[in-house]
């Protein structure tokens, strides 16, 4: 296969409602240990277009450090206790809550608005929905970042997580209907999952 | 490695296929009669109705899809879970631009066969599954981790909630792992699922499948997806395959018989290779040539 053809990319299809056994491992909600120094809960619900909690989705987030680092560490799946890695991965639980702990993502630029990158699976979403959590914080950067300020208010605000009076934050997702969260074609081909 | 099948540390998050979450479908066409058991027959005239919209649209000029549809009616769980705005064209920025890094610390090599996960050999018929993940430009994802899941060879998932009454294997999990070579090449060693039914309507089966996950080296082409068995009787029929309505995308996802795969007096061997998006990032040479990936075995 030459290096210059573009080829066309697999589709994708749903995680179906069996990946139970399979995609959840040990501590993979646990960026960092639960209580670790400035560690923060992560947490929301998903909810579909009748606003019914989702039991059956399974969430990804992949970050950068406090300090806006992307990492390139091994060891997501076997966690050492030490190594932030950036990766982690939540299924919902039967009330639709899925719960990370992390850090807050630190600004991979100078005056970039902080965010943590989203990938949502579930049973009847037949591809990968990606998306982004914005800190709620620093309102110059968030009034600067390029997505956001691509969005009216009504639909910006699905991606700006809430702060908790514990510190952690507050972030739920709707696949669909009044306050349809925003979700990201990359791809710039609409085809991304063609939402019609 | 997975210990020995202990159905109660299974994650009970998810439930067997079923209609509850679903809005009531409008019923057919016997507005006087109450509302029925959907059949095949209601299905796949859907179907066909989806396809040869999609058909004609081709012939007016659209562009081929290339990807499932989000919303497509015949499944019925996607009805309330599809987004309805289209999605938001964005622009990767720096975290999206990389991926998660996973080796050999996350996975064991013995991890790609799931036919000695158990003190026994599993029942059904042994297969290979291998081939090459590669991005949208034709370079090998290298060193990156690939997840597959699967039903046994009667068509049953371990998982708690698959309630299908047929047996589940003592000696098959149906859980494997692996981390792909430099060439971006993957292999497992496993059983040949069988065929499960689910609630979507009345007799609905699943055509054989194998759950692959797969992450690139930006997080952008991180996709989950299922691999088909060449020749399979239940495509025409299944409305989580055919929401992918053009055939040569449907084609994508069907594994090829392999013969040179295939090992004397032990597996038969399948070839599929998988295509992720194309690259965002500028590279450096040495990525281009592979050098980030792992050095595998």
């Amino acid at each position: 296969m030459s290096n210059s053809t573009k080829l066309v990319p697999t589709p994708g299809q749903t995680v179906g409602p069996f990946y139970g056994y399979a995609l959840p491992y040990d501590k993979d909600r646990e960026l960092l240990a639960p209580g670790s120094p400035g560690s923060i809960r992560l947490q929301g619900t998903v909810y579909d277009g009748a606003g019914h909690a989702i039991p059956d989705a399974i969430l990804e987030i992949w970050q950068p450090d406090s300090e806006g680092n992307i990492v390139h560490r091994t060891g997501s799946l076997v966690r050492d206790g030490y190594t932030f890695t950036g990766f982690g991965r939540s299924a919902v639980g039967n009330s639709g809550v899925y719960t990370f702990t992390t850090v807050n993502p630190g600004p991979t630029e100078p005056g970039a608005a902080a965010f943590i990158s989203v990938a949502i699976f579930a049973r009847g979403l037949m591809n990968r929905l990606f998306t982004r959590i914005y800190l709620p914080e620093n309102e110059e950067a968030l009034a600067n970042d390029p997505l956001l300020s691509s969005l009216d208010p009504e639909r910006r605000r699905t991606l700006i997580a809430r702060r908790d009076a514990d510190g952690g934050l507050t972030w739920d997702i709707r696949l669909q209907g009044e306050g349809e969260t925003v979700f990201l074609d990359f791809e710039g081909t609409g085809t991304g999952g063609a939402a019609k | 490695m997975p210990e020995d099948v202990n159905l109660a540390t299974y994650n009970a998050d998810a439930l067997t296929e079923d209609l509850s979450d679903a809005v009531p479908a409008t019923p057919a066409a016997a507005p006087a009669e109450k509302p029925r058991v959907e059949t095949q027959q209601d299905l796949s005239a859907e179907i066909k109705a989806l396809g040869d919209a999609y058909a004609r649209a081709l012939k007016d000029g659209a562009a081929p899809e290339t990807q499932p549809r989000l919303d497509f009616p015949p499944y019925r769980s996607s009805l309330l879970r599809h987004p309805t705005k289209s999605l938001h064209h964005a622009d990767p920025e720096t975290i999206e631009l990389y991926s998660p890094a996973f080796g050999h610390q996350d996975v064991h090599a013995l991890e790609s066969d799931l036919t000695i996960q158990h003190n026994g050999e599993p029942q059904g018929e042994r297969i290979i599954v291998a081939g090459r993940v590669l991005d949208g430009d034709g370079r090998p994802v290298a060193g990156q981790l690939v997840e597959i899941w699967q039903a046994n060879s009667s068509g049953r998932y371990i998982h708690k909630r698959d309630q299908h009454p047929a047996p589940l294997d003592p000696n098959f999990t149906g859980v494997g792992r692996c981390i792909t070579g430099p060439d971006g090449s993957y292999r497992f060693t496993t059983i040949k699922p069988g065929a499960y039914p689910w609630k979507n309507h009345l007799n609905a089966w699943r055509p054989a499948h194998i759950h692959f996950s797969l992450f690139g080296t930006e997080f952008t082409q991180r996709i989950v997806t299922q691999m088909y068995f060449p020749g399979d009787q239940l495509f025409p029929l299944d409305p989580i395959y055919q929401s992918i309505v053009d055939q040569d995308a449907r084609d994508r996802l069907v594994a090829t018989y392999d013969h040179d795969l295939t090992q004397p007096e032990w597996a038969l061997g399948y070839n599929w290779d998988i295509i992720l998006t194309g690259s965002k990032r500028t590279w450096t040479e040495n990525e281009a040539l592979g050098a980030e990936g792992d050095d595998h075995e």
